[in-house]
């Protein structure tokens, strides 16, 4: 019943079949996952000195993140997690709208105009169907445009799962499910989610392909969710990915992993089976890597990341007008005289 | 106004962007024949038979809403909607907001409810505070055929979440004339179903008809009582009611719904709030009590009769 892992570049950066992209294509991707990590840690940074709120770091899923969506047309659309910061940034969302909503602030829900990205659910398991009606729709408006969800282990335990699952199948709406089984769900372990040997061979129950890839394995998550994609573009119906990875950092910078699990593990994935250095090594192979190159990216998007919380610090906080303003197309009556009780009392 | 509702899902349905889903809407049209022959006429993809799973049925239409669609999702009864609350609490009704109204949900959610017509439990429930006490929803409730028609269109033209309560017990109990074509009822304006002078009765959907009633009767006593039929729970149209209270000194407020924290005692604290000078009398609630809805052979113990609503008013008179 269990479904058999793809893998095709191996942790020591051999690829033991045909690498799905070029050196160039390649050499891109792994630019993406050195600015995602040098995110990921300067927003941590960040939190720790008090300048940001709560931060769900994505450290060792850079592949899983970037391959898949790396899969998608700019058409397509992607409905992620909290924990998917990478994810929404490769297929379009402002690393500045990120730190915004990260502030604390509405205004990093709003993607650009032509992003088709949603603000990242925060809720767990909830979006997946919103994925699918999305999908839906796209045939219903006669769109070739797919939708790629992304969501955690922990997700699955939820029955808004399997209603997603379930309508996608029946329907066979044009809709990518990227599961990253990354181990754990805050201080849950993955065996505590189900029983099942896999996530993949869930797919089987609803009637959908599933495929069970190394998640740290860029050209695997990529090769997979590629297929996915076309084969929802190509009326083929949904498929289920199942990316296993490993979430190396805490749950949020307000978790202690050490209250419930040792750090070895964590650490062994970070040193032997990192998603970057493996494509790092295969890059080097074919000569398409340099330390200074490296240096250089890390710099410009550590420095992207503190410019993004410069400009969120200096926008004004919403004002009393403004947390009214976005309830509903026009502020209805009710909520008007709410917004005058507030101002009234306020400067009493 | 099952006729009425058919009318208006078939005329929202000429616009190609809307589609009616849920359970059993399409080949049998309802459970209640509400989409009866919509299906045929529409085809399958636009009146859409889902699996039985009210989460799915919601969040697949606020999918379809945020990529551009006006979907209207069913849900069979207010019993069987709480598995979907989470959608609307946690998503449909948030999205503007926490988009800063980049992405919207314009949908309409149709929930039947009330009890008194003897169903299986959790076929007569009144939920509408849950739904009304949700940031970022419109909640409205007919009590005629002709609003059902036109303010079922509104909700489907409206540019946020709408929740469409049905009453079931007037279905096919109200029959009045309803205009041909397309019109709408604006939401958030509520409607003087009787003049009088002496007290004002305030109510909405299933309580609409026995709070005339209870108008007839007391007329025959030689009482003249106002009848606010509130329509839109949110936005709530409070000029309206307390325009009447302040002329008639007395309020009568009618809920089918469990007696605490109901959408009754909004009413009355809103009314304390703005016409309390105005008042010759407490505020009276009339309401279903705080009991799961008795089955069918105690059920008229639970649901407000006319002749509990005449003695409430009288008691506004005589206090």
């Amino acid at each position: 019943m269990s479904a058999p892992l793809l893998s095709i570049l191996d942790a020591s950066g051999v690829a033991g079949v045909e690498a799905p992209l070029d050196v160039a294509a390649t050499r891109l991707l792994y630019a993406k996952m050195v600015a995602a990590r040098a995110y990921d840690r300067k927003a941590s940074a960040m939190q720790r000195q008090g300048r940001l709120a709560t931060y769900a770091p994505f450290e060792g899923q850079e592949a899983s993140q970037i391959g898949g969506v790396a899969a998608l047309e700019p058409r397509d659309w992607l409905v992620a997690t909290y924990r998917d910061a990478a994810a929404m940034w490769m297929h379009g969302y402002p690393w500045k709208a990120l730190i915004l909503g990260r502030t604390g602030d509405e205004r990093g829900g709003m993607a650009p105009e032509g992003v088709n990205v949603m603000p990242a659910s925060i809720t767990v398991g909830g979006h997946m169907i919103h994925a699918v009606g999305i999908a839906w729709a796209q045939v219903l408006k006669g769109s070739d445009a797919v939708a790629l969800t992304y969501f955690g282990d922990g997700a699955t335990s939820e029955g808004d799962f399997h209603e997603a699952m379930n309508f996608a199948g029946v329907f066979r709406v044009p809709v990518v499910f990227l599961c990253q089984n990354n181990g754990w769900a805050i201080s849950m372990p993955f065996e505590r989610q189900t029983a099942s040997e896999t996530i993949a061979q869930k797919a089987d129950a609803y009637g959908m392909v599933g495929v069970r890839v190394d998640g740290n394995d860029l050209f695997a998550v990529f090769s997979a969710t590629r297929d996915a994609v076309a084969r929802a573009r190509g009326g083929g119906g949904p498929t289920l990915i199942e990316a296993v990875t490993y979430r190396v950092g805490p749950h949020t910078t307000a978790d202690d992993p050490g209250r419930y699990r040792t750090q070895e593990v964590a650490d062994e994935w970070r040193s032997s089976r990192d998603p970057l250095e493996r494509v790092r090594l295969w890059l080097e192979a074919n000569d398409a890597w340099d330390a200074d190159w490296q240096e250089g990216l890390e710099a410009a998007e550590s420095e992207a990341v503190e410019r993004a919380v410069e400009e969120a610090e200096a926008l004004a906080a919403l004002g009393p007008a403004e947390i009214f303003g976005a309830m509903y197309a026009e502020p209805t009556g009710p909520l008007l005289d709410q917004l005058a009780m507030l101002e009234r009392d306020s400067s009493a | 106004m099952i006729e009425a509702i058919n009318e208006a899902l078939d005329i929202a349905l000429e616009d190609p962007a809307v589609v009616l889903l849920g359970e059993d809407v399409g080949a049998t049209g309802g459970v209640f024949r509400v989409s009866d022959g919509l299906q045929q006429k529409h085809g399958a993809d636009r009146v859409i038979d889902t699996p039985v799973a009210e989460s799915g049925i919601i969040g697949a239409a606020y999918g379809m809403a945020i990529a551009g669609m006006r979907p209207i999702a069913e849900m069979q009864f207010m019993g069987f909607s709480y598995p979907g609350y989470d959608q609307v609490i946690s998503h449909v009704a948030r999205i503007r907001n926490r988009s800063r109204h980049r992405f919207t949900a314009p949908m309409v959610i149709r929930i039947t409810y009330g009890a008194g017509i003897g169903a299986a439990e959790h076929h007569s429930e009144s939920a509408e505070t849950i739904y009304a006490h949700i940031p970022g929803l419109k909640v409205v409730v007919p009590s005629t055929a002709g609003d059902a028609k036109g303010l079922l269109l509104a909700a489907v033209d409206d540019p946020d979440p709408v929740v469409f309560l049905e009453p079931i017990r007037l279905y096919r109990a109200v029959k009045d004339d309803v205009p041909e074509g397309r019109y709408t009822v604006p939401i958030g304006v509520a409607r003087v179903a009787r003049e009088g002078g002496d007290v004002t009765l305030v109510a909405y959907g299933s309580m609409m008809k026995d709070s005339l009633i209870a108008a007839e009767k007391l007329a025959a006593e030689g009482i003249e009582a106002a009848v606010v039929d509130v329509r839109s729970i949110v936005p709530l149209d409070i000029d309206t009611i307390v325009g009447s209270v302040r002329a008639t000194g007395r309020a009568v407020v009618v809920q089918e719904a469990p007696r605490t924290a109901g959408y009754a005692a909004e009413i009355v604290a809103q009314i304390q709030e703005r016409a309390m000078y105005s008042l010759e009398a407490p505020i009276e609630r009339v309401t279903g009590w705080d009991i799961v809805v008795p089955l069918r052979r105690a059920e008229h113990l639970y649901v407000p009769s006319p002749e509990r609503i005449v003695s409430a008013a009288k008691r506004t008179l005589t206090a």
